[in-house]
């Protein structure tokens, strides 16, 4: 039977019970570690911990900490700061020896560990838990300079990067409760199986906090479901790039905008977020423009395309409600996006007439004759949702109407008609086709609070079964 | 002294030398792989017709989707029953 206790010289309460220290020294086995000061308890056999190996090791929070194990050495109790009565019982149940008073207070607390100090956590695991990562540990001399470093190796999309020091990477790691080893996916082009510890270092350069982690991750899962289609939307010559859509609580805590510019720049989680998911495509999978990645134009999204629905007094159930999951849970929809193209209607007052505006702007996604290819998600926002709002139509109506009104005649999708080229073969001529496949098309809300605007975001040529499907998973 | 974690996938690719190019197609077997790309077929019609017009074997294969990779099984099929294969890319 022995005992550890943990002390720093600055902790008042550590101060308070050095009587008791030197009584157990006294009267049993007792290790004292010391986190600021060798000396301290003053003339005690004390071990320097003053690098925290052993405070970081045995998870210390709090001092003083006083630890009970047994005769093998495993740790059968453990009190934080002084609680007379706690320390006693700790004390007499395994020495037999009656604790004096010591004209101590009955409790006092204790005060934080010096490996809870701000920043502290990261540096230490850095230090003692760098075993834990598996990742390569590259040197970079000191004449380099270490932005320049992380753009000369390759490493970033175009823009600098926060350097992926282990210190970085173990802090930003603390953001998820999935072990660093887990293999979420494998990233297409160069499919490579993708670790949690991967993502996080993409995480680390992409700018990320460590409470953005679940989401990149999730993120990430959803990419390289089957169905997403992954490599087959970095390789494709069309515009598109993952884009991500959070709903739920999650979005809020950490801060995600979803009002004004909401698809513009400024916000850090929705900045960062969607950068990690495009820097573990190019770091981990390979993906590169002018190599695997094949798009003519690309579109600015794929610096960066994240953004979370306003869910707040909305009269619609959000997208992830409508795919199924509880208002309460948090998931992220990954759709193969294009950029943007703007609706301006400032004049409907009556959903009617806000329909057939969204659905003329909907008609040229792709292009006026292009039917049945493309998805499209439509953001409305807040002003125009009030239109719908104020006539009692749901999210369902708008999507029914929508599809009636997208209803387009054959004559005018064929090839040669309206002086065009471009088009369906001929026998579409007496036919009506809808513009977008079933499930196709979806509606979010976002947006500042003042502008009749909504926005297009026309989605990857090849949908469905030939190409990418939206997915929504839940962020765990 | 600064230390960064590898972001990378940490393979160097490996550099495969294509298959020396077949002098001579008599007697051999070429495949011909339309990858669903729209007009491919048209690309490749021509072709085998070619072909045939020379007296040489041909098979036709096609990919389900031009935005995935081939099946494994489909890669395999080619490699079993031909000597030589074209991939038809169209639009």
């Amino acid at each position: 039977m022995s005992f550890v206790v943990v002390v720093k010289e600055e902790c008042a309460t550590c101060q308070l019970v050095v009587p008791v220290i030197e009584h157990l020294l006294s009267t049993s086995n007792i290790e004292i570690y010391c986190q600021d000061n060798p000396d301290f308890p003053p003339e005690m056999p004390v071990v320097n911990d003053t690098e925290l190996a052993y405070s970081w090791r045995m998870n210390i929070e709090t001092v003083p900490t006083l630890i009970r194990f047994d005769q093998t050495g495993v740790e059968q109790d453990r009190i934080v700061g002084w609680d007379k009565t706690e320390w006693r019982r700790i004390v007499e149940e395994a020495i037999d020896v009656e604790l004096p008073d010591f004209d101590l207070p009955g409790f006092r607390p204790g005060c934080g560990s010096r490996t809870q100090d701000p920043g502290m956590p990261s540096i230490l695991a850095a230090k003692y838990d760098r075993e834990k990562l598996q990742s390569r540990a590259l040197t970079i001399a000191e004449q380099e300079d270490e932005m320049e470093a992380c753009f000369d190796r390759g490493w970033s999309d175009g823009l600098p990067v926060v350097p992926p020091t282990p210190e970085r990477v173990m802090r930003m790691l603390t953001g998820t409760h999935r072990a660093s080893d887990e293999i979420v996916g494998v990233v297409p082009p160069d499919l490579i199986e993708c670790t949690i510890e991967k993502i996080a270092i993409n995480a680390v350069l992409a700018g990320c906090k460590p409470e953005y982690l679940p989401v990149v991750i999730t993120a990430v899962e959803a990419a390289l479901q089957d169905e997403f289609c992954m490599h087959g939307l970095l390789a494709t010559t069309y515009f598109s790039g993952p884009m991500i859509i959070v709903n739920g609580p999650m979005s809020r805590a950490i801060g995600m905008n979803s009002k004004g510019n909401v698809l513009g720049q400024g916000n850090r989680a929705n900045a960062t977020i969607g950068r990690a998911l495009q820097l573990v495509i190019r770091n981990v999978g390979g993906g590169k423009p002018g190599g695997v990645d094949r798009s003519v134009f690309g579109n600015p999204g794929k610096y960066t395309y994240c953004f979370a629905e306003d869910e707040t007094n909305s009269c619609w159930e959000s997208l992830a409600v409508e795919k199924g999951f509880a208002d309460t849970a948090s998931t992220v929809t990954l759709f193969a996006a294009d950029g943007m193209q703007g609706i301006v209607d400032q004049k409907s007052r009556d959903p009617e007439s806000l329909c057939r505006s969204f659905a003329a702007a909907l008609r040229v996604v792709g292009h006026p004759k292009m039917v049945l290819a493309a998805d499209a998600i439509l953001v409305v926002s807040p002003e125009h949702e009030r239109v719908y709002r104020l006539a009692g139509w749901s999210k369902q109506d708008v999507k029914d109407r929508l599809k009636a009104l997208l209803m387009i005649e054959g004559s005018e999708l064929i090839a040669g008609a309206g002086g065009i080229a471009e088009g369906l073969p001929a026998k579409f001529a007496d036919a009506q086709l809808p513009k977008f496949r079933e499930g196709g098309f979806n509606i979010v809300r976002a947006g500042g609070s003042a502008g009749m605007f909504s926005a297009i975001i026309a989605g990857w040529g090849a949908s469905g079964s030939i190409g990418s499907v939206p997915v929504t998973r839940e962020i765990k | 002294m600064t230390t960064f974690m590898d972001p990378t996938s940490e393979r160097s690719p490996e550099n495969l030398q294509p298959l020396p190019r077949p002098t001579d197609l008599t007697g051999k077997t070429v495949g011909l792989l339309d990858i669903s790309k729209p007009r491919g077929d048209i690309f490749i019609n021509r072709l085998e017709d070619l072909l045939i017009q020379k007296g040489i074997n041909t098979k036709r294969y096609k990919k389900p989707t031009f935005t995935r990779v081939a099946p494994l099984e489909l890669k395999q099929q080619i490699a079993e029953e031909c000597d030589v294969v074209i991939e038809s890319l169209a639009d």
